[in-house]
């Protein structure tokens, strides 16, 4: 183990706080493993995306601000989700451009502040996890967390490690599945085609389990592979780095299964 | 052409219901990506030109008058004639004189967005004079009285069954049995038909990709050559161009030229890579007896100095529409205007308002890949959401949907409050889906049960669990 023990907040997110905190107990286990004590700070809700991507700057400053305070003193902010991560790391300081006088504390925030999977390789050093999968795996790469904070190798890393899976590529394992936030609330109907074209690409790879680190994302893809009758599992890549597979059915399975 | 971006989810309905377009849009989808990464791996300095073209047109546009006038000079001393037109009408106007001054009948076209920005055909035949397409793609749509669906592939939206079907019933003279199966051969046939309509035009008008101020030149891009014979073999060569076009110097324009093919098809170079100098000289074999530049602002300069001016670094590549996943779906038509994608979803609203064209802004997962792609390094999505802030203020976006933000937010202020409402939710969702796991439909979310399932929440929030471990801890 390199690095020594790191006082890490956990930012929970809505979506695993409300859909699936299983989510959330597989990061808090995987930062202690990485030798992170872990606390979850009691003021956070939202990371403020919706408002800010629905136009509403006074909205999501308000909710950024309660973000800033709840997290103030930590060595490091961790988030099991690409776009929210996203939107603290590098939307907040775009947010408070006009106001100098919270422009250090964001931006020091926005340093601390790392996805779940990149701040284990990345900056623990984590190379392996002890975990256990037999499956054929493949991995969606959500967009923000791929394109804002540059998370695309270190998933695939650390599933290469496990033991039994096998990883297949998702071809056009990039192209945005359609869940987009308000975008899904918004234009339905196209998000709805653009997740019927992802469970096809993901049908044809012929893999047994989906995996991606945004929990939006897997509840759509999730979603639409149930209506279309496709066995395929659906969790958050964290659930199988933690070895917490056999504890929650997968995403939209009923009680009981594995 | 009158907008109809007002009308995007009608008319992304339509599109998701046609079956040639999505046919079409699948080849479009696969194509585009892999032969611009196939391209682009050949060559260790693409981001590099990128960082190089960002920079050359953003000092451009740090002093877009004194290029603007250079240019102008350069255009004087070799015999041109530019017109500073403010509004589409000014330059519909323009070019009209044009034609008049030089009785002309009949004006070959060379692809030009600018020329759809200000719907010049229609103007021209209101006036008796004929405009004939010659880029193949401007030529289909123009037969099918349609307009493009993208701005390098103007009907990409077609698939090959379709343009046969309209070349049958426009080249009524050619024998009805042909086969035509074969896009080559349907190639060949344009090239007839439109061999005559070359040699007989009095006028040509073309784009411009570049205006370059160091020598008054203009530069057009083209696979088919249509451009050179449009501009070269008539009496006048007017060239349509927005302010924002221009370049400084012929090294500039080589780095940003270096870039443009790459992003567009995935070509190193197009075909033809035209450079024109003023009208013809004594002593040349051939060129236009006059060279004419007319230069739209139409909302150019006003978007200056403004959160939209890295919008004014666009080279028209429509790499952001090939990667665009909302694009791939719906189309350009949906758009309901000139320039579809996520390019058009930034400048449309500038050109016909946002209050017109505010679903394009709107209609985007904000996924980033076209800003990746993007040659320019435009932050198109950071503009989009400046104008949903723009609309926000302005109260544009449905009352519903308002409200249900207000909601959101006001409890995602309050962390008590939220967290004892998600308390309660998560235990009813939970409850009742424990057992399918998943909803087939839910009150409110209609939109999302219609083709999907909605996984059910695991029963308890994951703050009020932690609270619940610790205590136990603590206890412990």
């Amino acid at each position: 183990m390199p690095a020594a023990p790191v006082r890490v907040g956990l930012f929970v997110t809505c979506l695993v706080d409300l859909f699936r905190p299983s989510v959330g107990f597989a990061a808090v286990k995987l930062l202690e493993a990485a030798g992170c004590t872990v606390e979850v700070p009691a003021l956070q809700t939202c990371c403020g995306q919706p408002a800010y991507n629905s136009g509403d700057k006074a909205s999501t400053k308000a909710i950024a601000r309660q973000v800033i305070d709840a997290f103030d003193g930590f060595d490091y902010v961790v988030v099991p989700s690409g776009s929210c991560g996203g939107m603290i790391k590098e939307h907040y300081v775009e947010l408070f451009a006009d106001e100098p006088a919270m422009f250090q504390r964001v931006q020091h925030l926005a340093k601390r502040t790392y996805e779940l999977v990149s701040f284990l390789s990345d900056v623990r050093g984590v190379d392996k996890v002890a975990a256990r999968y037999p499956g054929v795996v493949t991995y969606h790469d959500s967009c923000s967390g791929l394109r804002e904070l540059g998370v695309k190798a270190q998933p695939r890393k650390l599933l290469g490690g496990v033991d039994g899976l096998t990883l297949t590529e998702l071809p056009g394992a990039e192209i945005c599945c359609g869940f987009g936030g308000t975008f899904c609330i918004k234009y339905p109907e196209i998000s709805d085609k653009m997740v019927a074209d992802k469970a096809a690409d993901i049908a044809a790879t012929g893999a047994d389990t989906l995996l991606a680190g945004d929990l939006g994302c897997l509840l759509n893809m999730a979603g639409k592979l149930a209506r279309l009758g496709k066995s395929v599992r659906v969790r958050h890549v964290a659930e199988v780095l933690a070895g917490m597979t056999e504890e929650t059915p997968p995403i939209g399975a009923p009680e009981g299964t594995r | 052409m009158q907008p109809t971006s007002h009308s995007f989810k009608a008319n992304a309905h339509q599109a998701l219901g046609n079956a040639n377009l999505q046919k079409a849009l699948g080849l479009m989808r696969q194509g585009f990506p892999a032969k611009r990464l196939a391209t682009i791996a050949r060559l260790p300095e693409f981001e590099a030109l990128r960082e190089e073209g960002k920079a050359i047109k953003d000092h451009v546009l740090d002093n877009l008058d004194f290029y603007l006038e250079t240019f102008e000079k350069n255009v004087l001393a070799r015999g041109g004639k530019v017109h500073w037109c403010r509004t589409p009408q000014e330059a519909r106007d323009a070019v009209l004189g044009i034609c008049r001054a030089l009785d002309a009948k009949t004006v070959t076209k060379g692809k030009s967005m600018i020329a759809e920005e200000i719907a010049l055909n229609d103007y021209l035949e209101a006036n008796h004079i004929e405009p004939i397409e010659t880029d193949l793609g401007e030529y289909i749509i123009q037969i099918r009285k349609e307009y493009p669906s993208h701005i390098i592939a103007p009907a990409i939206h077609l698939v090959k069954e379709q343009v046969a079907q309209s070349f049958r019933e426009t080249h009524k003279d050619l024998d009805p049995k042909r086969v035509l199966d074969e896009a080559p051969t349907l190639v060949a046939e344009a090239r007839t038909i439109l061999r005559e309509k070359f040699l007989a035009a009095d006028v040509g008008i073309t784009g411009a990709n570049f205006c370059i101020a160091e020598t008054g030149s203009t530069i057009i891009v083209t696979n088919e050559g249509n451009g050179d014979l449009t501009q070269t073999l008539t009496k006048a060569h007017i060239v349509l161009a927005s302010l924002e076009k221009i370049v400084p110097t012929l090294e500039d324009v080589s780095t940003i030229l270096r870039l443009l093919a790459r992003s567009a098809t995935g070509q190193e170079f197009s075909t033809y890579t035209t450079v024109s100098t003023g009208p013809r000289r004594p002593e040349d074999t051939d060129g236009p007896g006059e060279l004419h530049v007319v230069f739209l602002d139409n909302g150019r300069s006003a978007m200056l100095g403004t959160e939209f001016q890295d919008m004014l670094r666009c080279i028209r590549c429509g790499a952001c529409m090939n990667h665009c996943p909302v694009y791939a779906t719906v189309g350009g038509h949906a758009y309901g205007w000139v320039y579809p994608g996520p390019m058009g979803a930034v400048l449309t609203p500038t050109l016909v308002g946002v209050e017109e064209a505010g679903h394009l802004p709107n209609a985007s997962t904000f996924c980033g890949r076209c800003e990746s792609v993007c040659p320019m390094k435009i932050p198109l999505p950071r503009m989009m959401r400046h104008w949903r802030e723009r609309e926000f203020e302005k109260k544009l976006s449905p009352a519903t949907y308002r409200a249900g933000l207000a909601v959101w937010a006001y409890f995602a202020q309050r962390p008590a409050l939220y967290r004892a409402a998600a308390a309660i939710a998560t235990r009813v969702l939970g409850y009742v889906g424990r057992k399918r796991g998943r909803f087939r439909s839910l009150p409110l979310a209609a939109g999302w049960t219609q083709g999907r399932d909605m996984p059910a929440p695991e029963g308890r929030s994951f703050q009020s669990l932690w609270a619940e471990r610790r205590k136990q801890g603590k206890a412990a």
